[in-house]
């Protein structure tokens, strides 16, 4: 268990860093910095200053370990455009994309672990065609008109929630929802299959031949062997979620981290852009690591993996 | 001996497929019951409609099914629940896959007992571990925090076998517990299910296809052909003097002491079991009958052919040794 995660951990370092390699080549292929950074009136002169002032005259590979070495203790430079240290914008704006990804994936899970276990036990009826259809209709659908239809029902028509901001918890109710959308098919068709498959299998026939409870034998069961794909996938959705509600963030103007991100490829804002793709993909990177552990959790097969 | 289990005119269905075909046989207390026949005969079905665990899209009927005087086709889900695991266990032929992966062996032995018998989990651990060395595990304490992943085929089986003992049930059913296991592993959990026969004085209904297991642990044969039971005997009777054409074939297939000559190739029987559909009327056999003629289209008497001895077959009881086919 203890090598299993240190060799997740070694590989998750690995990923990082490549990450950082990437997000830092990528933003210095889109242009010459200096020159964007000065603005469209500068003078060569001025971009010469410019680029003295902020080390862009260095060698690639100087900048690239200078920023390499600030970034390992926190500091990820200060932002051209909002004259704000980097750390403190992703400090300001993570809490509501982590919020936003949190309150995403527990209404996914609540919709459809039971939408998923309903089905695998209603295969082949009504109930269960009903639920794939939903999941179908809830694919095609796209996330900005699902906000746009929510906004105009539940924010102008009923009135009942805010259509935009974050000042309250209920300012996090209509995004969730739409977030949870982009998850919500995947998860309800994996915890259909796995229930399925588990339900037909010989160790629920022992379970049922033990004489247990409809309940022990469903929740308990079978429910923990197909939740298994079921965990790997919600953790890859949640920093999905977390990375890409970069249109729900805009709809519902939140200002989160991705955002943030959209913002700042969009003013060529690089140190922000490498530092918030880095934050992602770490994000990301524990997530996967946290699947593994819940996974080794659940399933005693990969423990001594 | 009184009778435990009596099933009379068990009818199973799987949408139009008959599988189980008016099959009748009488499980005696302290005895070892076995069906035999080959796969596809629906000896697996009528054990797992006797427990009510048939898949899905399995439909039951019986005239009579009665376990220790109460009427098993009375019972909801609720009180046959009740019945399995605790009065009544069984065990399967996957051993491999018959155990939940996810949970320790000591998890899914104790919940038969606190389901059952309530209890604290520590006193169902404790007669666990009791009934693991009973089944001939060492270091039970060891296995209990085990999964199943970490035991061979042969463990698992004497760990289901255990798991089936936690209530001390009446009648253990056991379908096909030795196939899956090697010959080595095969003796000893026989010799296992014989000991607990005699010790515990459980009643046991073995399901096999194997004549040799038959003839070791049988006190009373049934033997199946196309859902129904085709001639029931005392086992040394049986082999004895078998009546039904089926069974002399069956029995031609394996190798006997003294019957078979050197120099002739053993029987086989030519065919498969027909799958049989509604309104068949007649022997299910016929097809593959050397003895076959126009009246075996039509009902099938049974004939008695000793006291507890009967069979389906047009044929007057004969008591000519059985010729190799």
């Amino acid at each position: 268990m203890l090598r299993l995660i240190a060799r997740r951990l070694a590989l998750g370092v690995l990923v990082a860093l490549t990450v950082m390699t990437l997000a830092f080549l990528l933003t210095r292929l889109s242009g010459d910095l200096a020159v964007s950074i000065a603005g469209p009136s500068a003078t060569q002169a001025d971009v010469e200053i410019v680029r003295k002032a902020y080390g862009l005259d260095r060698p690639l590979y100087v900048q690239f370990f200078a920023w390499v070495g600030r970034a390992m203790v926190g500091d990820f430079g200060q932002s051209y455009f909002f004259k704000d240290s980097v750390a403190n914008l992703i400090q300001k704006r993570l809490p509501i994309t982590l919020t936003l990804g949190l309150v995403g994936l527990s209404l996914a899970l609540m919709i459809s672990l039971p939408l998923g276990i309903l089905a695998a036990l209603r295969e082949n009826t009504w109930i269960d065609r009903s639920v794939t259809m939903f999941t179908m209709v809830g694919q095609a659908i796209p996330s900005f008109w699902l906000a746009l239809i929510l906004m105009i029902v539940l924010g102008l028509q009923l009135g009942v929630l805010p259509i935009s901001g974050t000042g309250t918890w209920q300012h996090f109710v209509m995004p969730g929802i739409v977030l949870a959308f982009t998850a919500i098919p995947a998860l309800t068709r994996l915890t259909r299959s796995g229930m399925i498959e588990a339900m037909a299998s010989d160790y629920i026939r022992t379970a049922r031949a033990k004489g247990l409870s409809r309940a022990r034998i469903i929740f308990k069961h079978a429910l923990r062997n197909a939740a298994i794909p079921v965990v790997s996938i919600a953790a890859v959705q949640l920093g999905f979620m977390l990375g890409g509600s970069i249109v729900i963030e805009t709809v519902f103007a939140l200002h989160g981290v991705g955002y943030l991100g959209w913002e700042s490829i969009a003013k060529n804002d690089f140190p922000v852009v490498q530092a918030v793709v880095l934050v992602l993909a770490v994000f990301y990177i524990g997530l996967t690591l946290l699947a593994d552990i819940l996974n080794a959790l659940l399933d005693p097969r990969l423990r001594t993996g | 001996m009184s009778t435990l289990l009596e099933i009379e005119g068990l009818e199973v269905t799987f949408g139009r497929t008959a599988a189980v075909r008016g099959a009748s046989f009488r499980v005696e207390r302290g005895e070892t019951h076995c069906l035999v026949g080959e796969s596809g005969c629906g000896k697996s079905v009528s054990a797992l409609a006797v427990m009510s665990l048939l898949a899905r899209g399995g439909q039951r009927s019986a005239k009579k099914m009665s376990f220790a005087g109460t009427d098993l086709t009375s019972l909801s889900d609720r009180e046959m629940a009740r019945i399995r695991g605790n009065r009544m266990a069984m065990i399967f032929q996957e051993p491999m896959t018959s155990l939940n992966p996810a949970f320790t062996i000591g998890s899914q032995m104790a919940e038969v007992m606190t389901r059952h018998k309530g209890g604290s989990r520590a006193a169902a651990l404790d007669r666990a571990a009791e009934l693991m060395a009973r089944v001939g595990i060492t270091a039970p304490g060891m296995r209990l925090g085990q999964f199943p992943h970490q035991l061979s085929g042969g463990l698992r089986q004497r760990v289901m076998i255990a798991m089936a003992l936690m209530c001390d049930p009446e009648l253990l059913i056991a379908d096909e517990p030795t196939t899956a296991l090697d010959v080595t592993v095969q003796a000893q959990i026989l010799r296992l299910l014989a000991g607990l026969k005699r010790e515990l004085g459980l009643s046991i209904l073995l399901i096999t296809h194997d004549l040799g297991i038959v003839a070791r642990v049988a006190d009373h044969v049934s033997v199946m052909y196309a859902g129904e039971v085709v001639e029931r005997a005392p086992t040394a009777e049986l082999f004895r003097a078998p009546q039904h054409p089926y069974t002399r074939g069956l029995l031609s297939c394996v190798p006997v002491p003294g019957r078979v000559q050197r120099d002739r190739p053993l029987g086989s029987i030519p065919g498969v079991v027909p799958a049989i559909g509604a309104g068949f009327a007649g022997c299910a056999f016929r097809s593959r009958c050397g003895h076959a003629d126009e009246t075996c289209t039509r009902a099938i008497p049974r004939r008695q052919a000793g006291d507890a001895h009967d069979y389906l077959c047009r044929l007057e009881p004969d008591w000519a040794e059985p010729q190799p086919a």
